[in-house]
């Protein structure tokens, strides 16, 4: 019934979708794309991560979901909150790319990258596995989580559309 | 907010001058658009976050840094290609090496029109960095100019000027994207009490 059913994840946000509906966030640059997905309930989740930590954030409410150290927790308790098994989980991550190619420019032209390790080293704080990922690169991605395969595709304008 | 619009008057203004230079026939400026915008509507300005677009940009360095983005959607970007003189147009989809750098370049000559003259009217100290093209979704490469808000909030200011040329109403974009630290500056160089 729910096969039809697709949510979008807004920049520095996160949701989660069950049972085939599709999880999609558009025009990945610099930021992550991380999906999480728990293979024996068909249940996805989804972060559009934009910064590597919260250590940064200056304004006095924090949104967890645009930083790569709080959003994988926020995203980790919605899903076991909605009957998630820690121990099931598997993470996939797409994005992180260079956009531009500047000669100049110090760490804050560097924060594809930087997203990508943030990302990794918060998941393996929680001991989750990386199943796959399409990091790096000079181009945008738009990605989609189908939480009836845990299937993750991922489509650019230069290189088509890739599954992992 | 008027005074940011006259920064973008003043900057764009020049900049129109220099486009139509380089093209050799007149180039219509609107009036520009001072907004602070969720992250997301950004993008929509250009027709949404998957939009293909040529984007040249370059940080804004100096007293008051910032991001700036060129932006042309693919048809204007290949008439004002087509407008140039000597550069015989590949006419296929992508574009050549050469295409990209005499767009790179444009972008440049732009930018630096832009900020001289804002620099000037402000008495502040601002250039260019030299700057950095892609062709790919409007979405991908505007999360770059947003970064330095990212750690503030979830809106940006952005300075918004579109260019009109000719019978084809060729339409390009000037995004100025001050960092959240230059407003200050901006408004104490124009007069303006904050």
């Amino acid at each position: 019934m729910t096969e039809d059913v697709l949510i979008k994840v807004g920049m520095a946000d996160l949701n989660i979708a069950a049972c085939g509906a599709v999880l999609r966030t558009m025009g990945l640059g610099s930021c992550v794309g991380l999906t999480l997905y728990d293979p024996l309930i068909n249940l996805g989740g989804m972060a559009h991560i934009m910064l590597p930590s919260s250590e940064i954030a200056r304004d006095g409410h924090l949104n967890a979901a645009k930083y790569a150290d709080t959003a994988i927790p926020a995203l980790l308790k919605l899903m076991t909150n909605h009957g998630a098994a820690a121990s099931r989980l598997a993470a996939k991550l797409a994005g992180g790319a260079q956009m531009f190619a500047l000669a100049s420019g110090g760490d804050s032209m560097r924060i594809g990258p930087r997203n990508v390790e943030a990302v990794k080293l918060a998941l393996e704080k929680f001991g989750i596995p990386i199943a796959a990922e399409d990091t790096g690169g000079r181009y945008g991605r738009t990605v989609e989580l189908d939480t009836g395969s845990g299937v993750y595709s991922i489509r650019s304008v230069q290189y088509g559309v890739k599954e992992i | 907010m008027d005074v940011l619009r006259e920064v973008g008057n003043i900057g764009a203004g020049h900049a129109a001058t220099a486009l139509s230079q380089l093209l050799g026939k007149p180039v219509d400026m609107k009036v520009p658009t001072v907004s602070f915008l969720p992250f997301e509507d950004i993008a929509e300005r250009l027709g949404g976050v998957e939009t293909v677009v040529v984007a040249i940009f370059l940080r804004v360095e100096g007293d008051a840094p910032g991001n700036m983005f060129f932006i042309l959607k693919r048809e204007p970007a290949r008439r004002l290609l087509q407008g140039l003189p000597c550069l015989e147009a590949a006419g296929s989809e992508d574009y050549s090496e050469l295409e990209l750098s005499a767009l790179n370049e444009i972008g440049n000559i732009l930018a630096g029109s832009y900020l001289s003259s804002l620099a000037d009217f402000t008495g502040l100290h601002m250039s260019p960095t030299v700057p950095a093209i892609a062709v790919d979704m409007a979405g991908a490469i505007l999360n770059y100019g947003l970064l330095q808000f990212g750690t503030m909030g979830d809106d940006a200011l952005l300075i918004d000027t579109a260019f009109l040329e000719g019978p084809n109403q060729m339409e390009g974009h000037f995004f100025l994207i001050p960092d959240p630290e230059s407003f200050e500056k901006l408004f104490s160089a124009l007069g303006v009490p904050l």
